[in-house]
Parts: C-alpha cells; structure tokens; sequence
C-alpha cells in the first residue's frame, strides 16, 4: 500500500505555525520562515484535496493467508 | 411386582413427616434436579392478579402451571394473550403453602416475534457482557483516515453506497474492500476471517464492517458471538453498519460506533471535503494576518533605523498597513515579496538573521540584501555609528 503524508499531521502541523506566528514576540526571520513554510503546508494540502480521486482496492487472501492488494473492477 | 414399602423406614426422626416438610422437600428436590430452562408452549387460563401473572403452558400432552410475578410482567413489552404461543423462561419448583408444582417464570416472549433468535441473541449477549466486550471504551474515529477498509460483500448495495458516499466526501483515503458473503452457510467463518485480515493491513485508520437491510434471518450472522468477538478483536475503529436503522444487532453492540445504514457509516468515517478546504482557507488568513502584523513591525523598526529619512512616511505606512489587511484573506497576494516590491529590502547576514539596528553591522561585514526579485551580496562600508 502507498504512503502518504498523513491529512491530520499536516494541519496540525499548519495550525502550529499559524499560532506561533501569532505570538507577539516573534523574531522577524523566524516569521518569515514559518510563513514560508506555511505557504507550502497550505499549497500542498490544497492540492491534495483538490486532485484528490479515491482509490478502491480489493483485499484479497489466497488458502495459505497470504494477502494480495488489486484494484476493484467497477 | 410391587416392592413391599418399609413403612417405618421411612419415618421422620421424630414421628411422622408435616405436609409442610414434605412440600420443604418436595420443593429442594426439584430445584436441584431442574436447572432453570426455556419452556415452549401454548398459554392457556392467563390471569392476572395485581400484577402477577398466572397461567399454564401446555402443548399436545401436558400442562403446566406458571406463575410470573409482577416485578418480571411489568418488563414484558407487550401483555401476554390468551393462546399465544411462547417460550417462557423460569424455574420450576414448588409452592410450599400449596403443594401446587409450577413454572416461576422470568423471561417471556412470542415466538413469533423472533423468539428463538432472540433467545440466541440474548444467551451470545450474556456472554459477551460477561467479558467485558459489551463495555469496553469505544475508540475514537480518526479524523482524516487515510485507508479505510470495509468488510461486506462486493456485489453488495451496501459497498456501493460506501463507496459513493466516502469517495465524494473524501476522496483522499484509499478504501480497501475485503469481500465477504454477508448471509447463508459459511458466512460466519467468512465474516470472522475478513475481520481478522484488518488486523495484517498496518495503515488501515477505521473500518466498516455491515450489509444492506435484510429478513432477521438474513442478518443473523451479525448476531453471531463469534462475529461479535472478531469485531472487539479488529485493532482499529470498527463502525458496523448492519441493515436499517430499526435493526440493532449483536455487532452494533460491540462496535466503536453504529451506524443506522451502510451510507451513514461511510459518512461516519470521513471527513467532508468542502468543510477541510474551509478550514484550510481559514487557517491560510490566520497565516497571512499573523505576518501582516510582523510586516508592519518590520516596516516601523526600518522606519525607526531609518529615522529623519522616512519621517512624512506615516501616510504611506498606513496605506500599506490597509493593503495588507485587504488582501490577508488571499494568501497567493500576501508574501514578504509585496512589501519588497514597494522598495523595501531586508538584510540578513550568512546565517539569515535578520539585521536590525546600527550595531549589527559592522565595517567591512558581508550581508545579504533580499530585494524583490533576488538577493544582493553586500558589505558594509562604513558605519558612523558603530
């Protein structure tokens, strides 16, 4: 099975910037930085979201349990 | 054939036995020798006398008194009727005051209204309770659940509107079916083997395990103990989803989570896309104001080494400050690179902090200076206040 970047961990990740940036006694490079990483969380989760296409894959088991992953017909 | 009775061989201690100790025995040796038991019979001269229900069950051959008292009647669903047919559960004994032999009934059902599967139903219940299956803590549904797996049978109505349902909600999971039959001879084994393969997809957030609405018969395999001990045995989130809203079985019982229908667990598990992006977008103007604000402290402590040069430029500094908060919610619009744009450059030396006052720089000293569309190798020349 493919990995992927887990959605929770991404936002909670995003949320974290923003809070930080909206402590007041940032440092100046820090922000820039975190802005910038920011930007990037948020580009690549919306385009996750937005190119998003569901895949549906059948799970199956031979006699000796062995499992093998295949697409779904249909 | 008789056997001669030894008639004083049988003599209480003290004489001859009282109705009463004969009832007392009578009454001891039936409870011992009768568990208590499911009765099947006819329900016949039903009385009701404040609340205790007295009556006999009977079939072809034979009678036999009951009596329920009120504490159990008053649970019945329904008041029993006169020639209903029924299992009664109870146990038999005696009632001393009376010599009268009866059934003391506990439990009472039609057995029309599913009777003998209720009975299975109740007894698997029992069991499972007694483990503890029944109250164990629910886990909680990940909120953005990157596989889903789902247990029921690919030419199911239930795995289409699963499917429908969580890919256009969220189409970021993966969703890993795992057919089964659902009904008929063997479905149990197959249901209990698809429920443990869970256990070997490693990625897998939350499952669904259910079918489409059915006769009781046709469910019955989700109120099969061993399907419900498979279910508490799955090591994520199970959501079961068996036949309609009306049907509550055994495997409901013991999910995380039920869910009326197979769509309402498909929405169950995911989360909606269009409500994600929302709080993206909300979480992208938070992002945007929070440098809008560093931007303008940015811009006051420039006005401020800058003293004398910028003084007259509150106006300009106001009519950027108003820009930025206009285009806050729009993120593409908001970057350092538009303050830079307006002439404004940051130094940083090679480690990219950013240089703030006189006393960072330092005659002779390499910088870097961002300007809008690149970076400047700088050096310091001569610094008057240093």
């Amino acid at each position: 099975m493919a990995t992927q970047p887990d959605f929770g961990k991404e936002l909670e990740r995003l949320e974290a910037i923003v809070r930080q940036l909206e402590t007041p006694d940032l440092d100046l490079d820090q922000a820039l930085k975190l802005f910038e990483e920011g930007v990037e969380r948020l580009r690549s989760a919306r385009d996750r979201l937005n190119a998003a296409q569901a895949k549906v894959k059948q799970v199956l088991s031979d006699h000796a349990g062995t499992l093998k992953v295949d697409d779904l017909d249909g | 054939m008789d056997r001669p009775v030894d008639m004083f061989g049988a003599v209480a201690p003290d004489g001859a036995w009282s109705v009463s100790a004969v009832n007392r025995r009578a009454k001891a040796a039936i409870e011992q020798t009768l568990e208590p038991m499911w009765v099947e019979g006819e329900m016949t001269g039903l009385k009701d006398f404040g609340g205790n229900l007295y009556f006999s069950l009977r079939d072809s051959l034979s009678q036999l008194r009951c009596v329920m008292f009120r504490d159990d009647a008053r649970r019945l669903p329904a008041h029993p009727t006169e020639g209903m047919k029924v299992y009664a559960f109870g146990r038999a004994t005696i009632y001393e005051k009376r010599g009268e032999y009866q059934l003391n009934v506990t439990r009472l059902m039609s057995t029309e209204a599913g009777g003998l599967f209720r009975i299975a139903f109740e007894k698997a219940k029992a069991a499972l309770a007694k483990d503890g299956i029944l109250d164990r803590p629910r886990r909680q549904i990940p909120p953005y659940p990157r596989w889903i797996a789902v247990v029921t049978s690919v030419d199911g109505a239930a795995l289409r509107d699963i499917l429908k349902v969580a890919s256009q909600r969220w189409p970021v999971a993966q969703i890993a079916v795992i057919d089964t039959r659902v009904q008929g001879e063997g479905a149990v084994d197959e249901v209990v083997r698809a429920l443990q393969v869970i256990s070997k997809l490693t990625k897998v957030d939350v499952a669904i395990v259910g079918r489409g609405g059915g006769s009781k018969e046709d469910l019955q395999v989700f109120n099969e103990e061993r399907v419900a001990r498979a279910v508490a045995a799955v090591p994520v989130p199970v959501i079961s989803a068996v036949g309609h809203e009306t049907d509550v079985t055994l495997c409901d019982l013991v999910a995380d989570h039920r869910a009326a229908t197979p769509t309402d667990a498909a929405r169950l598990a995911t989360p909606d896309r269009a409500e994600v992006q929302s709080d993206l977008e909300h979480l992208g103007a938070r992002l945007a104001r929070g440098l809008e604000h560093r931007t303008t402290r940015m811009e006051e402590r420039l006005a401020r080494m800058t003293d004398g040069l910028l003084r007259g430029v509150d106006r300009r500094l106001e009519s950027l400050t108003y820009r930025l908060s206009v285009v806050s919610g729009r993120l593409d619009a908001l970057s350092p690179l538009g303050t830079f744009a307006r002439g404004f450059a940051v130094p940083r030396d090679g480690t990219g902090r950013v240089l703030r006052r006189m006393a960072d720089f330092h005659p002779g000293d390499p910088f870097d200076l961002r300007v809008v569309d690149g970076t400047i190798k700088a050096q310091v020349r001569k610094n008057d206040g240093n």
